[in-house]
């Protein structure tokens, strides 16, 4: 056992109430829980894989304000345990006069109504977390994990604007809520252990709640699976049965999240959300904001973490790819030991990379570029919204004047693993930005990838498709006559 | 109860307004029940289904002591264990419920374990790989392949008129072409679920989320060897349908029912998201090949076609989906001279299905893609092009298949939609745009449709209702018609109050039920509000003809509340409650000609949209739709606005971002779930959508001379694949054709595009 945690069953606050698990698998998720043990079935179960939005639920946490904030998560995917501390809040729980549902009403927003409460409770989400109201495209990005297949959305949307007109009521728990997270931030970190009937084995679950616990309990267990955001290892539970006898949870240590700038290095830690480590990227480099929109749907960002992208290393994990190009370093801490490598290398092969048994993604370090470099993020998929990228990039330039001086081109969807494209690159470096540079470096990212066929795309159309980015790079950053967003990408053009 | 009591001809009217769905207060809330979301009964038992991993093989054996001694496993049924008829065909009998010694698809049902939890019924479930033995066959996975070895799963279907081969001859145009339509998966919210509890004396109640319960009750009865009195079936809404649970919730409700009789115990299947994109069939994809004979206008003289259909691997109602096709060919047009050839490919993939609009959409999709050729190679407006193939209202007024079009009002709707959408004025600015936009295109697309109204088997087109007036002077209603979001039960309430008098809240709606109306069709064909709107209605009429008659006898009752003359009639023992029975009149339908009256009425519509199309990449996004749709006197506008707005949406992800692909050699659906099968979502609602009613009578005596509006509109949004291919046209000279395939995801945008630089981009018409 590893210090300091404590056998116990899980505890989480609902309701306005403090609310005790014990028995069950530690892989029992969230929804299983409301649907099959406390009998709440207003949350839906849809699909079971975190992508159409019908079991949408809010997790709420203490902020050292003594507020709470809540964030939308899919409750498909969440492991029960991962609630420990913190606040539940479903469909049903919202007070009566709620002014999303009361909306939602009012303009026709439901038809068979199965995909509902989960719109429901992503307006509610919204509705907290933003005062004034959004745009209607911001209301889009905020319902983008919602999938509705009767209504073509025109009146769910509509709904999401009329809701900032209706008088908005207290939520009817929230001081209950907050006195019960205090009383749980006495309890001592969770060792959880349930019997799991369908291995007849122990079920276990940890979650230290210090930096150096957390390294300690990785190190001491190497043969466990560590959980962040568990939007891919909830798959492996509901889709794939994968035994996972002992999960160490990196969600309950504060500073696995903080994200933090030193002297032009971003500093991200493994644990902090995509919705946060995005938005910081963005703030320093705002031609990203539409591929950080992109990158999964908003209750995956609020779970799912950079590090857990990174660390999972798929092919076409779209952190990898944006931050090779920023050169960005890993930092892995095994026990007590540190050590720094760049992101690119990391990779070994499908699905393989650096990180040892026992050790952990610790840190992202992500250099800052300076204003002599222009850097794209692009994402092609068949869906604007929430799908696996067919391919995606990171691409760098610096120029001293017209001539390239530095080439990062990174892509993922292109190989067994993110990789960058050495050829190309070197096609561009210290020539001039002009449309022969890049035809020379077009031609050199055939020999860079031997991209394969699926059913995200073709190897043929991977390959086009990868020249096209490039080109559109091109005309985005050329010294002469760049062209605007508006002018090269779809979703940029005014209506 | 308190309601005032109001001349039923001075009521306010309860039909014609725009109220909320009669459960959007439940919806929202998590309140309304689903299946799944029923109290389950102690002892209850959950199922999963052990899937074939083979796309076509022999059956040789099956682990069923491996299956048997994983956790929690109570029982494994095989096809041995069906006591009555091992098929849940709803028209030919070929479909197994469970297979017996060849499986055809991979994804088939092969065994079913039943298991104390949901969880490890599926995790014993998943051992199929491990557990089926079976021999190889090779598999055939594509229409087109099957289509070449003649292997189909009904016989070949020809709908002809005059002599096309001679028209084309002798036409002073002509065009040649193939083309390939993907097909489309349902993608109901709540995944397909049977609920089976049996009950006293040898009969058992099931729960099941369909759209044909009577259809259920006949296939479990079937399964069991029962008669049909022991089988109730019962479904209070679904979530979603969209004909996926037309005939297909029936291998579902068989395996529940069997394994909760054979056990004596409540059997739930509730079928894993990625396990019902496996098991159940989708929308047909079509393949097709034409020639057309046309004038100087763009005039069709004469146009023959191949309509071949991915059927899958068993008939389902792919014959009449093929029916629906060919019926639908001519769209909004006058073909004097057609032969049309119906193909139901036999191939070793899932069977496919009823999908909203049931074939029709495939069929017009041919037309129209062949129109849109037409005017690129004349150069002309496709609009131009399109009026000039319109039906006529004296002349040039009879379908290939020998309905005369009574009730044309194409002309006036798509000279309004062009108007108010600003057609012409738009393609000017669309052209100025791409004159000075190198990577960026935009493109505009027109599309006018007619669709047929009622089921093509002209003895489905009957309906029942049962209408209760209790003493409080409450209302209930039950009809034979199933509620999947489409507002059915609210249309029918509002039907009820209307005839009655009353507020649409002294009426309730409940779950339909074998039980109380029997013989039911399936609530499909968009006829569920015609059908049992209509009986309905007449049920309300007969209590207010009695209601009446009691009145002209006991004239002091004449100015008492509603409840109150209830009550007094009552007392009086006067019948308070009535059916009803509606059969739409005049269809008949010669299935070997194809010849006959099998519609009621035509519904019409049309749309224009703007997308505008990278040319690097082939991404495109839909910037405005402008939609023009005719729904008769409408029920109800907020429900039918949802409708037409849903279908529209539906469509465009059908031909834009749906993808469907099976592995060319294993013939696994690689896309099963929805991180794999990309349906639109709120952004791809465009930002300027304008949806308006078409409001005029319908000629026909439809209820309340509204029209049906669940499957029409879904034609609307091949305007918006029309106007890609316009945009990846403006990249080619005039008269260019791209070869853009459906669905127009950015690789087949891209495709096209290639081909066009390839070809040097121009075709003339020979």
């Amino acid at each position: 056992m590893t210090e300091g945690l404590t056998e116990r069953p899980i505890r989480f606050v609902h309701r306005g109430a403090i609310v005790e698990v014990a028995g069950l698998p530690a892989t029992t998720t969230v929804l299983a829980w409301l649907r099959e043990h406390a009998g709440r079935t207003g949350t839906k179960e849809g699909c079971n894989e975190g992508d159409c939005g019908a079991c949408t639920v809010m997790v709420g946490d203490l902020d050292d304000g003594g507020t709470v904030r809540w964030r939308t998560v899919n409750a498909c995917l969440q492991f029960l345990p991962t609630l420990d501390g913190r606040a539940l809040r479903t469909v049903e729980d919202l007070p009566a006069d709620h002014p999303a549902p009361r909306a939602m009403v009012e303009h026709h927003g439901s038809q068979c109504g199965f995909c509902t409460p989960g719109f429901v409770v992503s307006l509610a989400a919204l509705h907290a977390n933003r005062p004034d109201p959004p745009s209607r495209r911001e209301l889009a990005d905020a319902l983008a994990g919602n999938l509705c297949r009767c209504t073509g959305y025109r009146p769910i949307l509509d709904a999401g604007e009329a809701m900032y007109a209706l008088p908005a009521p207290a939520v009817n728990d929230d001081d209950a809520t907050v006195a019960a997270l205090q009383t749980l931030r006495a309890d001592p970190p969770l060792a959880y252990r349930a019997p799991d009937p369908a291995t007849g084995a122990d079920s276990r679950f940890l979650a230290p709640r210090s930096l150096d616990a957390l390294a300690d309990a990785a190190a001491t267990h190497p043969q466990a699976t560590v959980l962040a955001g568990s939007t891919d290892i909830g798959l492996w539970a509901n889709k794939q049965f994968r035994p996972l006898p002992l999960l160490i949870s990196v969600g309950a240590v504060p500073g696995f999240k903080a994200i933090t700038e030193t002297e032009g290095v971003l500093h991200i830690g493994a644990g902090a959300a995509l919705e946060d480590a995005w938005a910081a990227l963005v703030a320093h480099l705002p031609p990203m904001r539409d591929y950080a929109l992109r990158f999964a749907s908003p209750p995956v960002r609020h779970a799912g973490t950079m590090g857990g992208n990174l660390a999972n290393g798929s092919p076409i994990g779209d952190s990898a790819p944006v931050l090779m190009a920023l050169d960005a370093r890993i930092v892995l801490r095994h026990g007590g030991a540190e050590r720094t490598l760049p992101l690119d290398g990391f990779y070994t092969g499908y699905m393989k990379n650096l990180r040892q048994p026992g050790e952990l993604l610790w840190r992202i370090e992500v250099p800052l570029p300076g204003p002599a470099t222009r850097l794209r993020a692009y994402k092609l998929s068949k869906r604007f919204d929430c799908d696996i990228s067919a391919l995606a990039c990171g691409l760098a330039v610096t120029l001293d004047g017209e001539r390239v001086t530095a080439a990062r081109v990174a892509f993922g969807g292109m190989a067994a693993t993110v990789a960058r494209a050495r050829a190309a690159e070197a096609a561009l470096t210290g020539q001039p930005w002009t449309e022969a540079t890049l035809e020379a470096a077009c031609s050199a990212l055939g020999s860079d990838y031997t991209p394969m066929t699926d059913l995200r795309g073709s190897a043929g159309y991977r390959v086009r498709s990868a020249r096209a980015l490039l080109r559109r790079f091109w005309l985005e950053t050329r010294p002469d006559a760049p062209l605007a967003p508006s002018a090269t990408q779809v979703w940029e053009v005014p209506a | 109860m308190n309601v005032p009591r109001e001349s039923a001809l001075a009521a306010t009217p309860q039909v014609g307004i725009a109220l909320p769905h009669e459960s959007a207060h439940l919806h929202v809330r998590g309140q309304a029940t689903y299946i799944d979301d029923i109290p389950e009964v102690a002892g209850t038992l959950h199922a999963a289904v052990g899937c074939s991993p083979l796309a076509h093989g022999r059956l040789l054996a099956v682990d069923l002591d491996l299956l048997q001694a994983q956790p929690g496993v109570v029982a494994v049924l095989t096809a041995a264990d069906i006591p009555g008829s091992n098929d849940c065909g709803p028209i030919v009998r070929d479909d197994p419920i469970l297979a017996e010694d060849t499986v055809h698809f991979l994804g088939q049902p092969v065994f079913l374990v039943v298991a104390t939890s949901r969880d490890l019924a599926r995790r014993a479930a998943a051992r199929a790989k491990d557990v089926i033995r079976a021999e190889p066959l090779p598999p055939v996975l594509t229409a087109r392949e099957a289509h070449a070895r003649q292997q189909y799963v009904v016989p070949p279907m020809h709908l002809a008129r005059g002599d096309a081969a001679a028209a084309i001859a002798a036409a002073p145009h002509k065009l040649t072409g193939s083309f390939s339509l993907g097909g489309q998966e349902q993608f109901y919210l709540e995944g397909q679920i049977s609920y089976a509890l049996p009950q006293e004396d040898a009969t058992v109640h099931l729960h099941c989320s369909t759209q044909h319960p009577t259809e259920m009750q006949h296939v479990v009865a079937h399964a069991l060897g029962w008669a049909q009195h022991r089988v109730q079936v019962t479904c209070r809404r679904m979530g979603g349908g969209f004909g996926g649970k037309e005939s297909q919730s029936a291998v579902f409700a068989a395996l529940a029912s069997v394994a909760a009789v054979k056990l004596g115990r409540p059997v739930k299947l509730r079928v894993d998201r990625d396990d019902d994109f496996l098991i159940t069939g989708r929308r047909h994809g079509f393949e097709f090949d034409w020639t057309v004979g046309f004038d100087d206008d763009g005039r069709i003289l004469g146009v023959e076609a191949d309509l071949i259909a991915n059927a899958g691997c068993t008939a389902d109602l792919s014959a009449p989906v093929m029916t629906r096709a060919l019926c639908h060919f001519d769209n909004a047009y006058w073909l004097p001279h057609v032969a049309l050839h119906g193909y139901c490919a036999k191939t070793n993939t899932q069977s496919n299905t009823a999908f909203r609009g049931f074939g029709g959409p495939q069929g017009a999709f041919a037309v129209e893609r062949l129109l849109d050729d037409i005017a690129r190679a004349l150069g002309r407006d496709p609009l131009a092009v399109r009026q000039a193939n319109f039906y006529g209202r004296a002349k040039r007024n009879v379908t290939p298949y020998g309905q005369v079009v009574e009730d044309n009002v194409i002309d006036d709707l798509v000279a309004r939609l062009v108007r108010d959408a600003r057609w012409a004025e738009r393609r000017a600015a669309v052209n100025t745009f791409n004159a000075g936009s190198p990577v960026l295109k935009k493109g505009l697309g027109l599309m006018p449709l007619k669709f047929g109204i009622s089921f093509n088997v002209a003895h489905f087109n009957q309906a029942g209702a049962l209408v209760h007036v209790y003493t409080d002077g409450s209302v209930l209603v039950n009809h034979g018609g199933t509620e999947m979001g489409q507002g059915l039960n609210t249309k029918v309430a509002q039907v009820v109050a209307h005839e009655l008098g009353l507020p649409l809240h002294a009426v309730r709606v409940t779950a339909t039920d074998t039980h109380k109306v029997a013989n039911t069709s399936a609530t499909a064909a968009s006829t569920g509000s015609d059908l049992n709107g209509k009986a309905a209605q007449a049920a309300a009429r007969t209590l207010r003809q009695r209601l009446d008659a009691f009145l002209s006898e006991h004239p002091q009752h004449a100015a008492a509340p509603w409840p109150a003359l209830v009550q007094a009639a009552y007392a009086a023992r006067v019948q308070l409650w009535s059916d009803g029975f509606y059969a739409t009149p005049g269809l008949h339908w010669d299935r070997d000609k194809l010849q006959g009256r099998p519609f009621f009425y035509f519904a019409y519509g049309a749309a224009v949209a703007e997308v505008v199309v990278d040319t690097l990449t082939g991404e495109h996004r839909v910037l405005r739709a402008d939609v023009l749709h005719d729904v008769g006197r409408s029920l109800n506008p907020a429900i039918d606005l949802g409708q037409i707005e849903g279908a529209f949406i539906q469509g465009q992800g059908w031909l834009t971002s749906e993808e469907l692909v099976w592995h060319p050699q294993t013939g696994m659906l690689a896309t099963h779930a929805p991180s794999t099968y990309k349906i639109p979502t709120a952004n791809d609602c465009p930002p300027v959508f304008n949806v308006a009613l078409y409001e005029a009578d319908n000629p026909a005596d439809s209820i309340h001379r509204s029209k049906a509006v669940g499957e029409p509109p879904i034609l609307l949004p091949f305007s918006v694949f029309l106007a890609i291919r316009d945009a990846v046209a403006s990249t080619g000279e005039s008269g260019c054709l791209p070869p853009l395939q459906a669905p127009a995801t950015p690789e087949a945008v891209m495709e096209a595009l290639a081909a066009l630089r390839a070809s040097g981009s121009s075709a003339s018409p020979t």
